[in-house]
């Protein structure tokens, strides 16, 4: 009696949906306009609608039923936890391999996404040091790629410098401009804090634009050299000093490109390095007490003022890293590549992957990155697809991929802390 | 006799706006000595703390500590974080201020972060295995473990603080202040929460602390606490606020008799206090 009057209440609330669905979609689907001989045609489309509503329908009536015939009693959130953990064992080094093999079956197409995943997947772990660790809202973090690429491009063009060089230049500087940015923001806190960061990302783009005489304004600087292996060019004429001339091989445009996949990889792996060693040391396990109580912090005689400078400072040390590599690959730059967006999908990198989790960024930045590559032949619902995934991710995950945090240090057996009770930070 | 005095508050004022918190207090905590700074709610005890430690910068008046071979030190002018590190003063919160999302170990290791990380190039040499940093992780994971047996969570060590039950807690923070090797620990309402058992317990712990045991020197102890059970079992010295104001200062016998306490504040609860001191 009760599987009936079950059954009835689901039928209902499926017809609901389907009602629903039919006010939303019978103007948005049903009408399409054509162009006509003389102006706008609309036409009716009622068998579009029908199987629109006839699929929220059945939808909706097979998500009740699955819910309503799951077995009972769900895996609590320790089990949940510790299950993940066991995946990420099996899943970072399969990766791992995954990307140290990635250039020697794949074609040029995907070494160069595989070169894009790359970049920000560093740029994802270079942003989860000030956000996942030390609970900063940042949604600047473009502004210290903008200077890292635009150090290198000025470096190269004015001083003959080679990459090589400039990349230890163009990530100290981006830390220093991280510690410019972070003097003033430091005594804001959480939404204040993101609103000034997010400004100062858009300074940094409009002085780009029109300081013309250092930048070239909106045209951008051209003819940016590429990295050399140990001096060795990747030239095409295959002359003397290239890395052809020199290993005897024929001169391919695929060589440079599996170098730079080589460089940001080792560049990525540079970051991650830092960032699992940092969290083990004082300096790391400031952040992320930071990140939980800062009062407390204080009552501890931790300086907050040097601890958050330190955390933009590295941060923005590795944006500025990731946007020397960038502009050595495109050999291009212009203030179009550092927009708001870009801060935007690192960020959503990062709040996807589970905060303060490597494993979890380079998972989203492979899911976000390849995947809105993967799906460029749907054109315009490519990011509604994106959008769509994105809800589904929150309400399935709230707290990311991979959420939990591993303990820097343990005297028995360390396991792995669920993540509700990890604060996310307030700035 | 009486042991040298550690604290010195003269004439300390705290204002916001129309409201006057603190006014015109003075008083002294002698070392090695537990202080009780007791009054009713609203008294004006943890304003009083805040300005120790730097959280308030006090309106007028003086804060001094006679730091072991530094001199004398003005809490009131020092920023918050130095008083920790330089004046050694440590505290706990009214409502426990832990870092939830960090293991009990972890917590304490942040405590020691200033004796693990001098300067912040030290902290970044050790990225690279430079600074000595391991002999000093180990020395301070040695410490967490001697507090952590003083306040009886060995055993749970590994679990994430938040996750540990409130008598836990409250001992963990005591534990985490004493990992940062203080001169002066400021609690405030340490026994609020607590079982008459688990009350006993942090009456030993606050003596043990006190006078120092382990190869740990003794600490001087300022206590805010509204369990008069404890105050009057531990306290060497209390001083009553009300109203911002100093009403009484002395022994707790001394306290417990005077008429003016009684009044403003025990004469209004806590009716079997007054009884046992009659009798």
């Amino acid at each position: 009696m009760s599987a009936v009057s079950a059954g009835a209440a689901a039928l209902r609330d499926a017809f609901l949906s389907a009602l629903v669905a039919l006010g939303l979609f019978g103007a948005m689907i049903g009408l399409k306009t054509e162009v006509g001989p003389t102006s706008l045609v609309l036409v009716p489309r009622p068998w579009a609608v029908a199987i629109a509503v006839a699929v929220v329908f059945a939808g909706r009536l097979a998500l009740l039923t699955w819910r309503a015939w799951r077995p009972a009693g769900t895996p609590s959130p320790r089990r949940l936890v510790t299950a993940g953990a066991r995946a990420g064992r099996f899943v970072a080094p399969l990766l791992l391999v995954f990307a140290i093999t990635l250039p020697a079956y794949a074609g040029r197409y995907w070494i160069d996404l595989g070169i894009l995943v790359l970049t920000y997947v560093m740029l994802g772990w270079g942003l989860t040091i000030v956000v996942g660790l030390a609970g900063l809202l940042d949604l600047g973090y473009v502004a210290f790629y903008a200077v890292g690429a635009y150090s290198y491009a000025l470096l190269a063009q004015n001083f003959g410098l080679g990459f090589w060089t400039c990349l230890p230049l163009a990530g100290l500087l981006a830390a220093c401009w991280g510690l410019i940015l972070g003097f003033p923001v430091l005594r804001l806190r959480g939404d204040y804090l993101a609103i000034v960061t997010l400004a100062f990302g858009e300074i940094i783009r409009i002085v780009l634009l029109n300081w013309v005489s250092l930048t070239n304004g909106p045209q951008g600087i051209s003819g940016i050299p590429r990295p050399t292996l140990f001096g060795l060019t990747f030239t095409m004429d295959g002359g003397p000093g290239s890395v052809a001339d020199f290993f005897g091989v024929e001169p391919d445009i695929s060589q440079r490109v599996i170098f730079l996949y080589y460089v940001i990889f080792g560049l990525a792996l540079l970051t991650n390095w830092v960032s699992l060693r940092l969290r083990r040391l004082p300096l790391g396990r400031a952040w992320e007490a930071l990140r939980e109580d800062e009062v407390a912090c204080r009552a501890l005689g931790i300086n907050v003022t040097t601890t958050k400078l330190t955390a933009f400072a590295i941060g923005a040390c590795f944006g500025g890293f990731a946007g020397a590599f960038f502009a050595t690959r495109q050999a291009f730059i212009s203030p179009e590549s550092f927009t708001f967006m870009e801060s935007a999908t690192v960020l959503a990198i990062v709040v996807l992957g589970g905060l303060g989790s490597q494993l979890g960024v380079a998972l989203a930045a492979l899911v976000m990155i390849g995947g809105t590559e993967l799906f460029r032949e749907f054109a315009e619902y490519r990011m509604l697809i994106f959008g769509a995934a994105l809800v589904v991710m929150m309400i399935l995950r709230p707290r990311g991929l991979v959420s939990g945090r591993t303990p820097s240090v343990s005297l028995g057996s360390s396991r792995q802390i669920s993540a509700d009770l990890i604060s996310q930070g307030r700035g | 006799m009486t042991p040298p005095s550690l604290l010195e508050v003269h004439e300390l004022s705290m204002r916001f706006g129309g409201l006057t918190a603190v006014d015109g207090l003075s008083f002294t905590a002698r070392a090695s000595e537990i202080t009780a700074v007791i009054g009713p709610n609203g008294a004006g005890k943890t304003t009083v703390f805040n300005c120790i430690t730097g959280f308030y910068r006090p309106t007028s008046g003086g804060i001094a500590l006679s730091a072991p071979g530094d001199g004398t030190l003005a809490l009131e002018r020092m920023p918050g974080h130095l008083i920790a590190r330089r004046a050694r003063v440590a505290r706990t919160f009214q409502n426990i201020r832990l870092f939830a999302g960090m293991t009990v170990l972890e917590n304490l290791l942040v405590a020691q972060h200033n004796a693990l990380m001098p300067s912040v190039v030290n902290g970044l040499l050790a990225v690279f295995g430079l600074a000595g940093h391991a002999r000093a992780e180990r020395a301070a994971i040695e410490r967490a473990c001697f507090w952590l047996d003083a306040v009886d969570l060995t055993a749970r060590a590994d679990d994430p603080a938040g996750a540990l039950p409130y008598g836990a807690q409250r001992r963990l923070e005591i534990a985490r202040a004493m990992c940062t090797c203080p001169v002066l620990l400021c609690l405030d309402e340490p026994a609020a929460g607590l079982n008459p058992r688990e009350s006993d317990e942090l009456s030993v712990l606050l003596r043990r602390i006190r006078d120092g045991a382990g190869g740990e020197p003794g600490c001087s102890i300022l206590l805010i606490e509204h369990d008069m059970g404890v105050v009057m079992r531990i306290s060497d010295h209390i001083v009553v606020l009300d109203h911002g104001r100093k009403i009484s200062d002395g022994t707790p016998a001394d306290v417990r008799a005077d008429p003016a306490v009684i009044a403003a504040y025990l004469g209004e609860g806590d009716e079997d206090e007054v009884t046992e001191s009659a009798a």
